[in-house]
């Protein structure tokens, strides 16, 4: 049988509305071969959370460009947690300060992808990070 | 008539102009004492000059659209700001003004562009993070504390909840002894590029459309002076669009806005004056300065031709300008610099009305002080040392110029075209259509930084290893905290049953087809906050879904 593809989350917590870079990481993760769902915006951590589970996800990448990440992402992580599905692994990408980044991965956030990364760089990361659950 | 014959009756026209307000010198000259004239223009037979370029402050309006331009005035140097508490605010907007800026404009957090108080669940980690937090007069009370709004033109980014702001602005105005009709300034108020491309909508576009013709027609009556909207192409731009593709849909919606503005009953020179616009200046230079002639003279000759318009001023496309934020990068920022100034160049050189130049620390967080005033520097240099402003429309007649001004014209033009035949801006939204154009217009951009077909210098080429930057604007947590105990202190002092009657008037006129602004007025003068006015329209309008296309 041949191995179950990779299914993504891409979500866009909070309120605002830059979704340029969530649309592209989208659209490239699914040139890469991952299937992948995208919320759309202004979407709350709970709304993530139960999209994620719903749809059976390997993993959620958030975009977030208002400066709320460190109160959103954390709470996606513990959320997940919440509901035993914290092998949902989380990473983020966005104007999200070099300094926040320890706090969030003690958060719980695998990986954070600051302005300038390439796409192709995160589709790889996903690859060697991210296992189809069983 | 030939060139020369009309150049005068032009001269005539632009010498009563400068009688009453002169120009900032007697004469402009260069480092070698040539003389700048006022607009160039060519000394030999140029077909099409007069119908394609004409003069500044004439039609088609491509040259500009003041006789003048900045040899009577430089641009409007206007810095967006905003972050925080009203009053962390009101202290950067007193810093920029003794810094020599020209105007206001205020940068709203995200809850309070929502139609959300800070105290709201989806308000959670917004509060004061991308601009300042307003829930209700109060706070707009401590916004502008201090600061003469007879005196100073305030632009306000606020789109779905534009209505509530702009009557809390009106209330601090009378508040100060100053009437409405006193008053100036700019809201965005531009929901259709909210669908499209910058995502702080509420309402579905049928009803947002009305709260902004109501907008339209109480201002024409009330608020004179007031530029009811900003048409935005930026946004636009920002999300990754061409450029040709910004003047296009920023086009198209102006017309959607003068049709339902017509529909609602209101005639055309009426409010056509007061619609202003919003670009983008992005890092093709060349191209850049075309897509501002291209769009004046678009714009002039829809709303004479499409639109009947008669006063000169329905058919002036005036803009404000800001550098392109998404060219900005978090690698090596000092390069921001750079870039902006040559962004900034474009805009004067297109002749922008006014101007935001970007800070170079904006890939990364909120501007420091320091860096905004680098970027405020970079407006004054151009202005005072560079020459720039002193030749009105000056690259008008380069071969390349024209001819990029001509071509995005006629690329604009044609997805106008499509736009029409799909049913207009709002229903051409509502499938996705530009939306689908912009995102495969960025798609591409970053397919071609990450083959190296497009070189952004310090990220995909010129790289160094560099430290993490430090000294970054940090927006303080605390602000959510004691946003939240203000709008508590205040909830507590108000006359709770004045703000109930205001709601329900409200509600009824939300109802009905009235205009909204009287009753806004009256419920934010109550101290009703934001968010419960905006809960009234959630109720009577519905909130908008959005058509992802991916």
């Amino acid at each position: 049988m041949a191995e179950r593809m990779i299914r993504i989350l891409v979500g866009k917590p909070g309120l605002d509305g830059h979704d340029r870079g969530a649309k592209i990481i989208a659209r490239a993760f699914r040139d890469a071969g991952f299937e992948v769902i995208y919320t759309g915006l202004h979407q709350t951590p709970d709304q993530i959370v139960a999209a994620a589970i719903q749809e059976d996800v390997d993993c959620i990448g958030l975009s977030i460009l208002s400066g709320a990440h460190n109160t959103l992402l954390p709470r996606v992580c513990q959320l997940l947690k919440e509901k035993s599905a914290e092998d949902i692994k989380v990473f983020g990408g966005g104007v999200i300060p070099e300094d926040d980044i320890p706090g969030l991965k003690a958060a719980g956030i695998a990986e954070i992808f600051t302005p300038g990364t390439s796409t192709a760089d995160i589709s790889g990361w996903v690859r060697d990070n991210i296992q189809p659950r069983a | 008539m030939n060139i020369q014959e009309r150049k005068e009756k032009w001269r005539a026209v632009v010498a009563k102009n400068i009688a009453r307000s002169p120009e900032r010198m007697e004469k402009f000259l260069t480092t070698s004492s040539i003389e700048m004239e006022r607009c160039f223009t060519p000394g030999f037979e140029y077909p099409g000059y007069e119908e394609q370029l004409g003069f500044p402050g004439e039609y088609p309006y491509t040259r500009g659209v003041q006789p003048t331009m900045y040899r009577g005035r430089f641009w409007t140097m206007r810095q967006y700001a905003g972050f925080g508490t009203a009053k962390e605010s009101n202290e950067r907007y007193k810093y920029l003004l003794s810094a020599g800026q020209t105007g206001l404009s205020i940068a709203f957090d995200l809850p309070t562009q929502m139609g959300y108080d800070s105290d709201a669940g989806m308000s959670l980690g917004e509060v004061g993070k991308v601009g300042v937090a307003i829930d209700s007069l109060a706070d707009m009370e401590v916004l502008f504390d201090g600061i003469p709004l007879d005196k100073v033109s305030t632009s306000m980014t606020i789109n779905s909840t534009a209505a509530v702001l702009l009557c809390m602005y009106i209330a601090v105005a009378e508040k100060q002894g100053v009437s409405a009709d006193k008053i100036s300034g700019t809201i965005q108020n531009d929901i259709l590029k909210e669908y499209m491309a910058r995502g702080t909508y509420i309402y579905p576009p049928k009803e947002s459309m009305r709260i902004i013709t109501d907008i339209f027609a109480y201002c024409k009556d009330n608020v004179p002076k007031w530029n009811t909207i900003s048409i935005s192409g930026y946004h636009i731009r920002e999300a990754g669009s061409s450029a040709v593709q910004e003047v296009a849909f920023t086009l198209a919606d102006g017309i959607a806005y003068v049709d339902a503005a017509i529909k609602a009953g209101l005639e055309v020179d009426e409010f056509a004056p007061r619609l202003a616009f919003f670009f983008n200046a992005h890092n093709n230079l060349f191209e850049e300065v075309a897509k501002f002639r291209a769009a004046r003279r678009i714009w002039a000759k829809i709303m004479k031709e499409r639109f009947g318009a008669k006063d000169p001023k329905s058919l002036m496309l005036r803009f404000h300008t800001q550098t392109a934020g998404c060219t900005l990068t978090a690698q090596q920022p000092d390069n921001n610099i750079t870039r902006v100034t040559i962004q900034a160049l474009a805009a004067v050189l297109g002749g922008t009305q006014s101007l935001h130049t970007n800070s170079r620390d904006e890939a990364l967080a909120l501007p420091t002080e320091d860096s905004v005033r680098i970027a405020l520097r970079t407006q004054q240099v151009i202005a005072y040392e560079s020459g720039a402003a002193d030749s009105i429309d000056p690259l008008a007649g380069s071969f390349l110029v024209e001819s990029l001004t001509d071509q995005i014209e006629k690329e604009a033009l044609e997805y106008i075209e499509k736009i029409d035949t799909l049913g207009g801006a709002v229903e051409a939204i509502s499938r996705g259509f530009q939306q689908k154009e912009i995102q495969d217009s960025a798609y591409a951009y970053q397919k071609a930084i990450e083959k190296e077909t497009l070189i952004i210098v310090g990220v995909n080429k010129f790289t160094v290893k560099e430290p993490p930057p430090t000294g970054l604007l940090r927006v303080k947590e605390a602000v959510e905290i004691s946003q939240k105990a203000s709008l508590a202190a205040m909830k507590g002092g108000r006359d709770e049953a004045a703000v109930k009657a205001a709601l329900v008037t409200l509600e009824a006129a939300a109802k009905s087809t009235d205009n909204l602004m009287p009753s806004i007025l009256v419920a934010v003068k109550a101290y009703a906050t934001l968010g419960e006015i905006a809960d009234v329209f959630r109720d009577v309008f519905g909130k908008h879904i959005e058509t992802v296309v991916l």
